[in-house]
């Protein structure tokens, strides 16, 4: 079974587990540029971030076999401190012009503050310019408002909606997101957002199109494997293989494929003695 | 325990029944020090943990209660009160180079000090982190004054995200809102949803303000299709009952 992670934070994440990723059939994943736990307080920060997700954190994925995509933009969260707002906006031009950078993301809503909304249009603005589909983070809190006005936004910034995945998805939104003709994303977390039972029940009752599944495997409490799981809950529950082969690896693609930046021909062989920069995941021990 | 407002007079005493001699001895020389010469708060604040103490401020409190003052915070607090007007010079810094416990100290100092809304900003900053001591510091008797509504509804629903108890929050009777009350229940609806539960208390907020749409929701769950999402929300009702039949305690 080939595996696409659409939304995995490989920057929180150890070599151990890239390795047991691959192992389980992931090849490839795309990592979303967001806020990491701890909050920047100036704008180098994120041009540092923004270089290890385009170099680093692409080098360390390549050494176990797994392509790794990123998605670039000012989270929602940091939109909120008006020291760094514009001067991260004024940034991402540079960087979204980038290869490997599939979508302008994660942008949308944490508070729904007129911060937010300054950012989350200005960046919508981007992905139409740089003609790059978006990747949109839904509240944690209020969700199902926070979506329906993610979904009015993105109504009026004259964005083809198919352009536009809408994440972090539960019961309770799902519907609305798929109505709207945007894709929608789930991310299968121990305990929380959404498990991989409650997702079988969702791609059930609406089926397989324009469904992604991610494991986020951010900083907090979430499992890398989270997309492995599902596709075995989904095989439990009677899916068969082409409908699982659409959900976890031909929906990312096709998602993902519209940046025209998706590179999966020649997915590579781990190598663990190669270097990046001078630097070695081996910490400098070579064979 | 509440986030009441104590004095600085009251602290002080607070402070004396819990410290250790030798740490009120070098919190009597560092505000001495700090009243004639500002900037020397920059090298005492991060030391006031190791010097004057961490334990709960008052003995016996539970020091896992996200709520419950610390001698260092009580500590910290009379430093920033010792500058008085010249507070509001030093507090960005402090708070930017501050590790969690300085923050945290500095948050429940805000009312103590003479600079008006000008520290909200740091308010913000700290609801937005992830992190629930600075999160329920964040909210004392300053959040209460000047935190906006919007402001004020969304750190009411982080907190219950969060695990941070809202019942002691300072300003939950004063400040909670009709749109509070709604997210709230929305989130009641959501947890119903995925089979899960929810902290009772929730409801004291939703109860104010009854948002009709999101109880029918949740109520609706009673009839669903779906086995654990009928028993979750069985028992996200079964809590707003038992908080309906216990008498609120006396206010304190």
């Amino acid at each position: 079974m080939r595996i696409f992670d659409p939304h995995a934070h490989m920057t929180s994440r150890t070599t151990d587990d890239y390795e047991v990723m691959a192992a389980a059939g992931v090849r490839a994943l795309v990592e979303p540029a967001f806020w990491l736990g701890q909050p920047r307080t100036s704008a180098g920060s994120f041009v540092d971030y923004f270089n290890s997700l385009l170099g680093w954190e692409r080098f360390r994925a390549s050494q176990f076999g797994i392509r790794h995509h990123c998605t670039i933009g000012l989270n929602p969260k940091e939109a909120n401190d008006p020291a760094l707002r514009r001067e991260v906006l004024d940034l991402l031009p540079r960087f979204l012009a980038k290869d490997g950078v599939v979508a302008v993301g994660e942008i949308g809503y944490d508070g729904m503050t007129p911060a937010e909304d300054e950012a989350f249009e200005a960046q919508l603005a981007l992905a139409a310019e740089h003609e790059l589909p978006v990747l949109v983070h839904t509240p944690h809190r209020d969700k199902l408002e926070g979506t329906r006005r993610t979904l009015e936004l993105v109504g009026r910034s004259g964005l083809d909606p198919e352009m536009v995945v809408v994440d972090h998805n539960n019961e309770l939104t799902v519907s609305e997101v798929l109505d709207s003709g945007c894709w929608a994303g789930f991310s299968i977390y121990p305990n929380t957002k959404m498990d991989e039972y409650r997702m079988v029940r969702i791609l059930q009752q609406h089926g397989p199109e324009r469904m992604l599944v991610n494991s986020a495997c951010d900083w907090g409490v979430s499992d890398p494997l989270k997309v492995p799981k599902t596709v075995a809950a989904m095989k439990d529950a009677g899916f068969d293989d082409d409908d699982v082969d659409r959900v976890v690896w031909q929906n990312p693609v096709e998602f993902f494929g519209q940046s025209g930046r998706l590179i999966l021909g020649d997915l590579g062989e781990r190598d663990l003695t190669a270097t990046f920069e001078g630097n070695t995941v081996l910490r400098g021990e070579r064979e | 325990m509440t986030a009441r407002l104590r004095d600085p007079e009251t602290l002080k005493r607070e402070l004396e029944l819990t410290a250790r001699p030798e740490g009120l001895a070098w919190l009597q020389d560092a505000l001495a020090e700090v009243a004639g010469q500002p900037a020397a708060i920059r090298m005492r604040f991060p030391s006031v943990g190791r010097e004057v103490g961490r334990d709960p401020l008052e003995p016996g409190a539970d020091p896992d209660d996200v709520h419950a003052w610390t001698i260092d915070d009580a500590a910290r607090t009379l430093l920033l009160a010792a500058l008085g007007p010249g507070a509001a010079d030093e507090l960005d810094d402090l708070y930017r180079y501050g590790d969690a416990a300085e923050r945290r100290g500095l948050l429940r100092a805000l009312p103590y000090l003479e600079i008006g809304e000008r520290a909200i900003g740091l308010v913000d900053d700290a609801i937005r982190s992830n992190d629930t001591r600075l999160i329920a510091a964040a909210l004392g008797p300053y959040a209460t004054a000047y935190l906006d509504p919007d402001g004020y509804d969304q750190a009411v629903l982080k907190c219950v995200f969060v695990g941070v108890p809202i019942a002691p929050l300072d300003g939950l009777e004063e400040r909670a809102t009709p749109e509070g009350a709604r997210m709230l229940a929305a989130f009641v609806h959501e947890r119903v949803a995925a089979g899960r539960d929810i902290p009772a208390e929730v409801w004291r907020v939703i109860d104010r303000f009854p948002p009709e749409e999101e109880l029918k929701a949740i109520e609706a769950e009673l009839d669903g299709p779906y086995a654990d999402r009928r028993q979750a929300a069985e028992r996200a009702l079964a809590a707003h009952e038992d908080t309906l039949t216990i008498p609120d305690k006396e206010p304190r």
